[in-house]
């Protein structure tokens, strides 16, 4: 059996796929400018190949990815949506790509605009009355959130504030960056309707309460029905309310953390404003907060003053920066034509077919999989493969199957409180065409269950890699190339 | 209803009416009344592709952009050549409509890439491993002190004021959260005062951090720097450029035990400062204590060689509070672009760009010295930046210059007063002969 080759294994040396002009200016000996022992002893083992071997080695792989493109992608809390192409365009054009983020501000009012302007649409969007476009991921708008309120403490003297609230249903990042900004992170209980359970969560409160991290609708796909006296709760105890947005493609223009309580927001560009994963990044985390909270935020903050568009740096109170320059200006920009593409309208038609979808998907399957919270849902829905367990088929072996069917399968195991999850989330940009699909294949997978369990505990049969060895991989670590193998394949 | 969704009017109602639903109304119904907008958001009416296309161009045509000016600006960005084919590659919808690569079996494609790019940043770092990419060199300066205070178990961090300002701001955020502490260490001649260093470092330091080159441009002296760490057990954390490893001795083989750095020269265009990546790469022992995803080789069910994510009971999804970051979604597409960057380049490649960086920075650099108007800053040995000292203020040099076309350099005197006028100058392998004459004669004018 032959492995699908290393762009290393391909090299072949002299060959190059670079072109570069000749030195036209006067050379001089190298060792008169910098001191030899700074001077690379070895060349780094990059691949000497050509051009036709980069572009079919790449190609070759990208083949070996799915993306929304290639199919549907129900991977819940991450809002795989379609990405417009025309938004790829736009963010191509040289008066965007080609410019330097140290230009004098009167060369680069476009991008300021931009910039200001998002941030007024997320604010619309969010009720929330400040943004900082600077957080270049979900996590990393938490983290940034979260230095917020420890600073919006401190300031006021409150300095004995270190623990942050988290529900068991919580993505991982809640807790990760609770700690990242130095809190303790206490665990709050969900209910028996999978929202937060309000009597354990007032049995928390105390003067140590810095807030509470929610997402809403929860990571069930479950709204918190009783958000509003959970931010009374915290609010009295003097805690702040922070809100994951990795779940808003289910509220925009319905619903507004700001209108909710919410003191603190973090949107993912990346799932609810169109903007493409990227194979995992990147992304944006853009964080809005209620006025009292402005002045905490990250420098700098993008102004409009006397008809022209500017950096404040001014701000005494900022908790610094949390990144170089002024964010991920490209996915903003995307974000940006992506409302203007569908403006207000779109936007709430956008959560409401999300919200349909997710919801038609559950009712059809409720009768083959276990449904742990039935009620209507949000833009995304929890099924537990506990029916199909109980025949020796996991839910690892559910999603394996999925595969063989061109779907990439949901997100597995979690939240933690299911036992044996699946989290589906469809979309709004997916036809009834494919959720009939992908419904009839889910049923399909539940039968072969009962009736064939080998058969889903054998998959997938159809991709190119099958089961890998992922203890192994973690146990003897490779991680780097380090020379030609015996069975390249050419 | 919006184009990028294609059920039909008709057909949600025949949804909504087969799960018993009367109206959308009724799908947020669990959503207290009171909390419901009644009102469109203000945000304007949609767009048709052509009308949206107007707008972003009249947009975009507010900005000066480099296609039309030569640039001599740097400071943490630089306007490196892109080879044609990067965008093509990372325009490839399975690439960059894909996510994290959670399911192996489908994203065999991206796994592959991450861990030949890991590779290449070992290679040029002269590190053991490698993670899959951080947000970006500043976050990822930061996130390797965090870590070395962890792995030493101390508190306090060094930092070389030679390490560029936004770096250390971002440092000086994370620090304060953490409750690390943070103390600078002054420049002499240009490069760190490895007096100074030796003064404060102490059994207290868990990490000294350098820029390679620094932020004026000049080459660090990593080796002596690491020596004075590691007498103290402390870490040496080097931000490196990547564009100049393709020349400059790998800071691994010069005592770092942890290099970061900025990735945006390698493939990635200058985009208004993102999104760009940082490069994390350290020593083997180290690797239990990373942050990120990090891609391992393992084998399938049939003994085929395949990539999956791994040594992930680090990560924020699997040990929550403890884990080594709160990092998630990385700079995935970005480091792709660096991976087929560095193998267009190759070996030769990489030491060819650099080379022109260094012969065009110095051809530019005495010039300037030439025209008697500049004074040197420092004497030490630059790579593609350097610092000159003017007796006009370098806003008005600036502004001279974009009458010509030309951006120039990183004014210092707000991060660095002491330098009086420092003009902060950065020449790529983009900048021609005749470009650097003109910038030159023009500068020099004043």
């Amino acid at each position: 059996m032959k492995n699908n080759p290393l762009i290393f294994e391909l090299e072949r040396p002299g060959r190059k796929a670079y072109s570069l002009p000749d030195c036209d200016v006067p050379v001089s000996d190298m060792a008169t400018l910098v001191p030899s022992e700074y001077l690379r002893k070895s060349e780094p083992a990059l691949p000497e190949v050509s051009e036709v071997d980069v572009v079919r080695h790449y190609t070759n792989l990208s083949r070996r990815n799915h993306g929304v493109d290639s199919g549907f992608y129900p991977l819940g809390s991450c809002t795989m949506k379609y990405n417009p192409k025309i938004n790829e365009d736009v963010s191509k054009l040289p008066g965007f790509t080609s410019i330097h983020p140290y230009q004098d501000e009167s060369l680069v009012q476009g991008c300021l605009e931009i910039l200001h302007h998002t941030g007024n649409m997320l604010k619309e969007c969010t009720g929330m009355d400040a943004v900082s476009l600077q957080p270049a991921a979900g996590a990393h708008g938490e983290l940034t959130g979260l230095m917020i309120i420890k600073a919006y403490h401190e300031s006021r003297g409150d300095k004995n504030r270190n623990i942050i609230i988290v529900p068991d249903s919580a993505h991982g990042t809640n807790p990760a960056s609770a700690a990242a900004a130095g809190f303790s992170v206490v665990e709050v209980k969900s209910n028996e309707r999978g929202n937060v359970d309000i009597e354990a969560l007032r049995s928390l409160m105390s003067d140590k309460v810095a807030g509470l991290m929610l997402t809403n609708p929860n990571t069930l796909g479950l709204f918190e029905e009783e958000i509003e006296e959970i931010a009374g709760m915290v609010h009295e105890a003097g805690g702040l309310l922070y809100y994951d947005g990795a779940n808003a493609n289910a509220i925009m223009g319905i619903s507004r953390p700001g209108d909710m309580g919410f003191d603190v927001v973090h949107l993912n560009l990346h799932k609810t404003f169109g903007t493409p994963h990227g194979g995992g990044g990147p992304g944006a985390g853009p964080v809005g907060v209620k006025e009292k909270l402005a002045p905490f935020l990250p420098v700098p903050v993008v102004e409009y003053k006397d008809g022209k568009y500017c950096l404040d740096y001014d701000r005494p109170l900022s908790i610094g920066r949390v990144k170089s320059f002024y964010g991920n200006f490209s996915v903003v920009l995307k974000a940006y034509a992506y409302i203007k593409a569908i403006g207000a309208k779109g936007l709430k038609e956008a959560s409401e077919g999300a919200v349909l979808n997710a919801n038609y998907i559950m009712s059809k399957l409720k009768k083959h999989y276990d449904l742990p919270f039935d009620r209507k849902c949000m833009h995304e829905f929890v099924l537990s493969g506990r029916k199909q367990a109980a025949n020796g088929v996991s839910t690892l072996d559910i999603a394996k199957r999925l595969l063989d069917f061109g779907y990439h399968p949901p997100t597995i195991y979690f939240p933690l409180i299911v036992k044996e999850a699946l989290m589906i989330e469809p979309t709004e940009t997916e036809s009834r065409e494919t959720l009939d699909g992908f419904i009839e294949t889910m049923i399909q997978i539940a039968k072969e269950a009962e009736e064939t369990p080998e058969k889903v505990k054998g998959a997938p049969y159809k991709t190119v890699v099958v089961r890998l060895d992922e203890a192994g991989a973690a146990r003897n670590p490779v991680l780097r190339w380090r020379g030609k193998e015996d069975d390249i394949c050419q | 209803m919006s184009r990028y969704i294609p059920n039909t009017p008709g057909q949600q109602d025949d949804m909504l009416r087969e799960i018993g639903l009367s109206s959308r109304e009724e799908l947020f119904s669990d959503i207290p009344c009171r909390l419901r907008l009644s009102r469109l958001l203000n945000l304007g009416e949609p767009l048709s592709e052509m009308e949206l296309l107007k707008i972003m161009k009249d947009i975009a045509s507010e900005n000066s952009n480099l296609d039309e000016y030569a640039c001599f600006l740097g400071a943490g960005a630089y306007d490196h050549y892109i080879p044609s084919l990067v965008g093509h590659i990372i325009s490839r919808q399975e690439f960059y409509t894909s996510y994290t690569p959670y399911q192996p079996e489908i994203s065999q494609g991206m796994l592959q890439a991450i861990f030949e790019y890991q590779t290449m940043i070992c290679e040029l770092t002269g590190m053991d491993v490698s993670n899959a990419s951080m947000y970006d060199g500043a976050s990822a300066m930061a996130e390797a002190a965090v870590m070395a205070c962890s792995a030493a178990r101390r508190n306090k961090v060094l930092v070389a004021k030679s390490v560029h300002p936004e770096y250390r701001q971002v440092l000086k955020t994370y620090g304060h959260f953490r409750g690390i502490q943070i103390e600078e260490v002054g420049f002499k001649d240009g490069l760190v005062d490895l007096e100074e260093l030796e003064n404060k470092t102490g059994s207290d330091t868990a990490a000294v951090i350098v820029q390679y080159p620094n932020f004026f441009g000049n080459v660090e002296p990593v080796r002596p720097a690491s020596e004075i760490a590691h007498k103290n057990k402390a870490l040496l954390v080097a931000s490196a450029d990547p564009i100049a490893l393709g020349l400059l001795e790998a800071p691994g083989n010069l005592g770092a035990d942890i290099v970061t750095g900025e990735g945006q020269g390698l493939g990635n265009p200058l985009s208004f400062g993102g999104p760009y990546l940082g490069f994390f790469a350290a020593s083997e022992s180290l690797l239990r204590k990373m942050p990120g995803r990090i891609v391992g080789q393992t084998v399938d069910r049939d003994g085929r060689r395949a990539f999956v994510l791994t040594i992930q009971t680090r990560e924020q999804h699997i040990r929550r509070e403890k884990a080594t970051s709160n990092i998630c979604s990385n700079q995935a597409l970005n480091a792709l672009a660096a991976t087929v960057y560095m193998a267009v380049m190759g070996k030769q490649g990489m030491r060819k760009v650099a080379e022109l960086c260094l012969q065009k920075s110095h051809y530019a650099y005495n010039s300037l010295i030439g025209t008697g108007k500049f004074k040197p800053a420092f004497s030490a040995p630059f790579f593609k930046e350097f610092v000159v000292k003017s007796s006009v203020p370098v806003k008005q040099i600036n502004e001279k210059l974009l009458e010509s076309k030309i951006i120039g350099g990183f004014d210092l005197s707000k991060d660095y007063p002491e330098l009086g006028n420092g003009w902060l100058v950065a020449v790529t392998e983009k900048r021609t002969k005749k470009e650097i004459d003109e910038f030159v004669e023009k500068a020099g004018v004043l």
